[in-house]
């Protein structure tokens, strides 16, 4: 059974002035799937999640969501209202209740009632196990209970493809572990993730594919017991053996 | 008609340009005023004992909460009743730098204080005194720390030397309406004035601008202050 | 000192009276000009080069020059133009345009203090740009910018005595003609004085309780 193309991303390019931090980059993801981008930093891995929703316009190349090609769509926030992306450092309004993050975007951008999207909100954090926290204010959560409502939030707009930049990055050790199970559950539901993150066990575990980026180029990708253990790359290979130098086999 | 205003500039400059040294005297007298009585208002203040430190508050907290036409009138009005007679110059320069006084012991008071109790203990550490401490740590660093509110301060002086009008000093705005009673063009005169002040208060921004940068150090700077 | 006492009492019902319009200058011209605050400093930050060049300009002009000397370009200034305001009129859009400058200036902080992070985070969950400036920029910029908000209100209340060198009929204007007929023109400043003295403290006191209770986590004052 084929599935249906969510995102298909064609020949990107994107510079900043003389730094060409993406050359031409392709891939797809069908609906369901979940790929997991690495690489070390500043490969121009955060650069493309920007691109695909616009966030930072490519110089070059194509994105399309489904059938509309991003890149020239006059209506980019409804685009945007499609793909959920969960930031680095969490994004949250901090004028705004966890609950509050939540209904704003259905209130203002969906134009939804306040009793549906609140209902709707305490079902998304739920889902993320914060529904004890929804009068919270981000400055009382802790780090990994942010990054759970920012996930609930991008959920809640009910999003074809979620984005996801180095969600774990910005977080304690010990907090990791709870946003990780949250992303994990989500690609069991079947959403549609295209994940960048150095959280190597939690690639192997939950990806269909990974994609391995150096120096703005995709360098290999492939199921991830292949490109873990049988990489065709030299590079690739280097990659992997420094990420063992570091975190032991088998990677953090 | 463009003309006519303009020779009308030209021929009340010089009159003008009179009233400007006076609201000039004014500012640096005011400014003066206060920091003679605002710096050691600010010692009171961190230094001072209980009763000191509650008689400086009250004294900040009054003259912050009169408007300076109030003060202006209490002082020109006030020191006469107890036999003391002075111009109204000498009236405005005691109410400007009185209040501005009040202003200024909380922006030493505040830059003292934004020097972290750490220094003084290095310093003492070292063996200096209290005194030497003060001197060679603490003070060059408040002293950074004070020029940006000092300029918005002195800004303020500045504009508000203004209300020595309402007591009769023959200031820039006063000059003003001498010229506009013989020439009936008051918008062309106070326009003029009012860049002349706008020449002023950016001068003075300007020169405290430059010494702030000439005294810049790095890592010892804070934004310039409020209204 | 039974003297004072009767001033007080035979002077307070006119002051009060001046009181009224003084709190009613300073409320009105607080208001209008937070208004033109937001619309100054929204241009300055949003703006094209040119509005944000001429908002720049025009605030930096405002800053720049006294007050009273605004009163007077407006008073003066503009009847042989055929523009005839009363005092009260003049005093009411002087503060306003006055005000509204510092304010643009308090608030154009606010807003470049307000992290691109958020306006990203608004943009990535479909809102247009001026979406996220109106629901989550100016909220939080108008929360970080109340502390210098009530010191403007404070300030406000005392230049609005400034209105008496014009004759708009606020409480210095009614203490004058107080004492232009009792001749007491000390005594009865002094009452003035006290009156602005409890006013303002009021005030401070009310502001203070009042950002106590409308603050929420991660927005604490520092003043």
């Amino acid at each position: 059974m084929s599935k249906k193309e969510i995102l298909r991303i064609v020949d990107l390019h994107k510079s900043f002035g003389d730094n060409e931090v993406l050359k031409g980059i392709s891939l797809s993801l069908k609906q369901g799937e979940t790929k997991v981008v690495i690489g070390t930093s500043g490969t121009g891995k955060s650069t493309m999640l920007n691109n695909i929703n616009m966030l930072i316009p490519p110089d070059k190349g194509h994105i399309y969501l489904e059938d509309v090609d991003v890149t020239t769509t006059h209506d980019i926030s409804r685009i945007r209202q499609q793909i959920g992306f969960v930031f680095q450092d969490f994004g949250l309004f901090d004028h705004l209740t966890a609950k509050g993050n939540i209904m704003i975007g259905l209130t203002k951008v969906k134009k939804m009632k306040k009793s549906e999207a609140e209902e709707l909100a305490m079902f998304e954090l739920e889902r993320v196990g914060l529904q004890d926290f929804a009068d919270s204010y981000p400055a009382q959560l802790s780090g990994g209970q942010k990054q759970r409502v920012g996930i609930a939030r991008a959920l809640a707009m009910q999003p074809k493809l979620i984005l996801f930049d180095e969600p774990t990055s910005a977080l304690d050790p010990e907090l990791i572990g709870e946003v990780l199970t949250v992303m994990r559950d989500l690609a069991r539901e079947g959403m549609t993730m295209l994940i960048v993150t150095h959280e190597m066990g939690f690639a192997k575990s939950v990806s269909d594919e990974i994609i391995f980026m150096e120096n703005g180029k995709i360098v290999e990708q492939g199921p991830p017991e292949q490109l873990f253990n049988n990489p065709r790359e030299e590079r690739t290979k280097e990659f992997l053996f420094k990420l063992n130098e570091l975190y032991g086999e088998g990677g953090a | 008609m463009v003309i006519d205003k303009l020779q009308l500039v030209w021929s009340s400059l010089p009159n003008l340009l009179e009233g400007a040294l006076v609201t000039i005297k004014l500012t640096i007298a005011g400014l003066g005023l206060g920091i003679i009585l605002g710096l050691p208002l600010a010692f009171g203040q961190i230094y001072g004992n209980y009763l000191i430190r509650g008689l400086v508050s009250v004294y900040e907290r009054v003259l912050r909460s009169i408007p300076l036409l109030v003060i202006l009138f209490l002082i020109f009005y006030g020191f006469p009743n107890a036999g003391i007679k002075f111009s109204p110059f000498i009236a405005a320069v005691l109410g400007i730098g009185l209040r501005s006084a009040a202003y200024q012991s909380q922006i030493y008071r505040g830059a003292i204080q934004s020097v972290s109790g750490t220094q003084m203990k290095a310093a003492l550490s070292l063996g200096m005194n209290r005194v030497q401490a003060f001197i060679y740590i603490i003070l060059p660093q408040a002293v950074r720390i004070a020029i940006p509110p000092f300029a918005n301060e002195a800004a303020i002086v500045l504009k508000d030397t203004s209300l020595a009008y309402a007591l009769g000093v023959i200031e820039l705005l006063r000059h003003g309406s001498y010229i506009i009673a013989t020439t009936f063009e008051p918008m062309t005169i106070y326009l003029t004035i009012a860049a002349i002040y706008f020449i002023m208060t950016v001068t003075i921004n300007t020169i405290l601008g430059k010494l702030e940068e000439r005294m810049k150090i790095p890592g010892i700077g804070v934004e310039g202050g409020s209204r | 000192m039974a003297d004072f006492f009767q001033l007080f009492m035979d002077s307070f019902p006119a002051l009060m009276d001046g009181l009224g319009v003084t709190i009613m200058l300073t409320v009105i011209s607080i208001i209008l000009g937070t208004v033109l605050g937001i619309f100054l400093s929204l241009g300055k930050v949003y703006g094209s080069k040119i509005v944000s060049g001429v908002i720049t300009v025009f605030i930096e002009l405002i800053r720049g020059t006294p007050l009273l000397a605004q009163l007077f370009i407006l008073y003066f200034g503009l009847p042989p133009y055929g523009i005839r305001l009363p005092a009260l009129a003049v005093a009411l859009i002087g503060f306003t345009i006055n005000s509204g400058c510092y304010q643009a200036e308090y608030l154009r902080g606010s807003i470049q203090s307000v992290s691109s992070g958020q306006i990203r985070a608004a943009l990535s969950i479909g809102m247009t740009k001026w979406q996220g400036i109106r629901y989550i920029v100016l909220p939080q910029a108008l929360r970080r910018v109340i502390p210098s908000w009530t010191n403007e209100f404070i300030y406000l209340l005392k230049y609005t005595s400034l209105a008496y060198i014009i004759g708009a009929p606020e409480m210095m204007t009614q203490a004058k003609f107080i004492a232009s007929r009792n001749y007491e023109f000390f005594k009865v400043y002094l009452i003035v004085a006290l009156i602005y003295l409890v006013i303002v403290l009021f005030f401070t006191q009310l502001f203070k309780w009042l950002e106590n209770k409308v603050k929420i986590p991660g927005f604490e004052y520092i003043r």
